[in-house]
C-alpha cells in the first residue's frame, strides 16, 4: 500500500487490487489514475453499446509520442487487471521495440504477467495485425488507431462527418473505391480498408491489412479500438457482424501469396517479405511471429525461402537454406 | 401574378411564401413568394447585392431564413416546408429530387475525383453498389452534356471552365432530378462557350422536364432560358412576369434602367 501514490477519488475499499506490491513504486496500478481509467471504461461501454461509433474520450498525455500506441495503451489501461495476462504485437512481431516497450511498461505499472503466446494471453493490444491464432470469448483485442474516422480523406470537417455518420451517408465511402478500380482495375486499398459495422456504423479498422477484416467478422473476442492523438475510442462486441465494403461486380477480396513461410510452411497466414541479400534474395515468412513459432515447435517447417525463386529470375545463387537456422 | 395562369397545373413543385433573410439589420431579401410548376424554368435576375443569391439559398435548403415558409411537392408526402422536414429527409432530398449547379465548378465538384467518380457520386449515395452500372452511367451522362468519354477517368481541375460545368451539370442530373438550381451558370466563361453550354442546357431542360430556378445577372441568359422571370432590387422583387413581357415592356424604372443597360454589339 506504501508503494503506492493515493489517488484522492480512491477508495480503498473498491479498489484494493490497484496496491498491488508488485507494482512499481510511485504508479498507480497500470499507471492511470483511477478517475480517468473510469472515464475511459464508460468510453468503451458506450462504444460498445453502440458498435463502431467512435466515442470521443479525454485522451491523456502518455509516457511516449503520439503514434506510437498512446491511445491503445490508454485502452489497456483502463480494461486490465493484476490477474490478466498482456500480450503486445507491433506489425504481428512480439519482439519489436514499440511491443517489448508496451510490454514492459505494464509489467512495472500494473504487475501483470506478459506473454508472446497468443492463447495464453486474456489482454492482446496489437499495432496493424491480428494474431493468426482465432481468438477466444475470454480475450480483449486492443488497437492502437493513428486516424479513427474512415471519412476523413474525402470529408475534412469533422461536423461534417460526424452528420454524415449520423444520417448513415455513407455513398461517398464508395466514391474512394470507385476510383480504385477505374485507375487500377481493382480496389487496390490493402490496409485500413473501411467497413461496416452491425450494418450500420462505417469504421476504420486501424490500418491492419486487408487480410485480417475476415478475421474481425463475428470474432468471439471483445475488439477495442483507442486513438490518442483524436481522443477517440470505439470497439466491436463480441459476435459482431463486420463487412468490408465493395461493390456487387467487384468483391472483397484479401491477399494471397504463391510461396507458404520459409520458416514454417504456413500457408495461411499473413507473409512479410524478407530481403536476404543484395543479389535479389528474399524470403517470405509469417508476420505473426508467435504463430509462426507455434508451428515450428509443433514440427512443421518451410523451404527455406523459395528454392525455385533464383532460378524462375536467373540469379546466380550461392546462398544456403538458411530458414531452420533458428 | 397573370403570369402564372399560362403555366397553372394542378400544383406547384415549390411554393414560397412571405420569404424574408436577414443579416443582423441587414435585409437579404424581403417578402418574396412565388410558385414553381414542374417543368417550369424560372429567372431571378439584379444587380449584385440585390438578394438573388440569399434567395437562392433559402429556397434551395442550404440556408434557414428568417421568416416565410418554402414547400415543395414530395413524390410521397405533398407540399412539406423543407425546414420543418428532418434534416436526414432534406439531405436526401437535396441529393436525389434536386441539382444545384454552382457558380463556381469548385464548390460542387469533388476535385480531386475523376470525373466518373463526379457522376456517380450520387448514385452510390443512393446505395448503387454495381460498378459495371455507375460506370455506364457515368459514360451515358458525359455524352449527354457532349464532354469527351475518353476523359472519364481525369481530374476535374484538368479540365477547361466550361467542361466544369458540364461535368458538373451531369453529377446533378444522374439521379434525374425534379428541380434544379443554378447560381449563374455561365459567368466567368466566353461567349461562345457560353452559347454552347446554355443550348445544352435549354435541351435538357426541355427533353427531361426538369423544373429550374436561374438566378442570373445576364438577360441574354434569361431571355433564352427562362418562361418567367421576376426582376430584384434591394432584397425586394420590384417586377415578375413572363420573360418576354418583362423584357420588351419593362414597366418599373429599375427594369427600365436593368434592360437599356444591355451593351449593343
Amino acid at each position: 500500500m506504501a508503494d503506492v501514490i493515493d489517488h484522492p477519488n480512491r477508495t480503498a475499499g473498491s479498489d484494493g487490487r490497484a496496491t498491488d506490491a508488485r507494482t512499481a513504486t510511485g504508479y498507480n496500478f497500470a499507471y492511470l489514475d483511477e478517475q480517468t481509467k473510469r472515464m475511459i471504461r464508460r468510453a468503451i461501454l458506450k462504444g460498445v453499446a453502440v458498435p463502431g461509433y467512435q466515442v470521443p474520450f479525454g485522451s491523456r498525455e502518455m509516457p511516449l509520442p503520439y503514434g506510437w500506441g498512446t491511445g491503445g495503451i490508454q485502452v489497456t489501461a483502463a480494461v486490465i487487471g493484476p490477474d490478466d495476462t498482456l500480450k503486445v504485437i507491433d506489425q504481428g512481431a512480439d519482439d519489436t521495440t514499440n511491443a517489448v516497450n508496451i510490454r514492459s511498461f505494464f509489467a512495472k505499472t500494473a504487475g501483470v504477467a506478459t506473454t508472446e503466446r497468443t492463447p495464453e494471453a486474456s489482454v492482446i493490444q496489437t499495432r496493424h495485425r491480428i494474431p493468426e491464432t482465432p481468438l477466444t470469448e475470454e480475450q480483449i483485442l486492443v488497437y492502437q488507431v493513428p486516424i479513427p474516422e474512415p471519412l476523413r480523406w474525402l470529408e475534412p470537417r469533422e461536423a461534417e462527418t460526424r452528420k454524415m455518420h449520423a444520417l448513415e451517408e455513407y455513398g461517398a465511402m464508395h466514391v474512394s473505391l470507385y476510383e480504385d478500380i477505374a485507375k487500377f482495375g481493382r480496389i487496390t486499398k490493402s490496409y485500413n480498408y473501411p467497413v461496416r459495422v452491425n450494418g450500420r456504423y462505417v469504421m476504420s479498422p486501424s490500418p491492419i491489412p486487408k487480410f485480417d477484416n475476415p478475421k474481425m467478422d463475428r470474432m468471439p473476442a471483445l475488439q477495442l479500438f483507442g486513438a490518442g492523438r483524436e481522443k477517440r475510442i470505439y470497439a466491436v462486441p463480441p459476435y459482431a457482424e463486420v463487412k468490408s465494403l465493395d461493390f456487387e461486380d467487384h468483391p472483397f477480396t484479401i491477399e494471397s501469396w504463391e510461396q507458404c513461410c520459409a520458416l514454417c510452411g504456413a500457408e495461411d497466414s499473413y507473409l512479410d517479405e524478407v530481403v536476404t541479400d543484395d543479389k535479389g534474395g528474399k524470403m517470405y515468412v509469417c508476420s505473426d511471429s508467435d504463430y509462426c513459432e507455434q508451428r515450428r515447435a509443433a514440427g512443421h517447417r518451410g523451404d527455406g525461402g523459395d528454392p525455385s525463386y533464383a532460378a524462375r529470375h536467373e540469379i546466380p545463387t550461392d546462398r544456403t537454406a538458411d530458414g531452420d537456422a533458428s | 401574378m397573370n403570369a402564372e395562369a399560362p403555366f397553372s397545373r394542378p400544383s406547384p413543385l415549390l411554393q414560397v411564401r412571405g420569404l424574408t433573410h436577414r443579416y443582423g439589420p441587414h435585409i437579404g431579401c424581403r417578402d418574396v413568394g412565388f410558385d414553381l410548376y414542374p417543368g417550369e424554368v424560372l429567372g431571378i435576375v439584379g444587380e449584385s447585392g440585390s438578394g438573388k443569391t440569399t434567395l437562392l439559398k433559402c429556397i434551395s435548403g442550404q440556408m434557414e431564413p428568417s421568416e416565410g415558409s418554402v414547400e415543395y411537392q414530395t413524390r410521397d408526402a405533398g407540399l412539406i416546408d423543407l425546414f420543418r422536414m428532418s434534416e436526414a429527409r432534406r439531405r436526401l432530398l437535396m441529393r436525389t429530387d434536386w441539382g444545384i449547379v454552382y457558380q463556381n465548378a469548385r464548390d460542387g465538384l469533388r476535385m480531386r475525383v475523376s470525373a466518373g467518380a463526379n457522376v456517380g457520386e450520387r448514385l452510390m449515395a443512393i446505395g448503387d453498389r454495381n460498378y459495371g452500372h455507375i460506370r455506364s452511367e457515368a459514360v451515358d451522362w458525359l455524352e449527354r452534356v457532349e464532354m469527351d468519354v475518353g476523359r472519364i477517368d481525369d481530374m476535374p481541375h484538368t479540365f477547361s471552365g466550361g467542361m466544369q460545368q458540364r461535368l458538373q451539370i451531369a453529377r446533378n442530373l444522374v439521379t434525374k432530378p425534379r428541380l434544379v438550381f443554378m447560381d449563374e451558370p455561365t459567368s466567368g466563361l466566353d461567349v461562345s462557350v457560353q452559347a454552347r453550354l446554355l443550348d445544352l442546357i435549354r435541351g435538357l431542360v426541355r427533353t427531361l422536364g426538369i423544373a429550374c430556378v436561374i438566378v442570373t445577372h445576364d438577360l441574354g441568359v434569361v431571355r433564352l432560358l427562362s418562361h418567367r422571370l421576376m426582376v430584384m432590387k434591394g432584397g425586394s422583387v420590384v417586377e415578375s412576369g413572363l420573360t418576354d413581357q418583362v423584357l420588351d415592356d419593362p414597366q418599373h424604372p429599375y427594369t427600365q434602367l436593368l434592360v437599356s443597360s444591355i451593351l449593343p454589339v
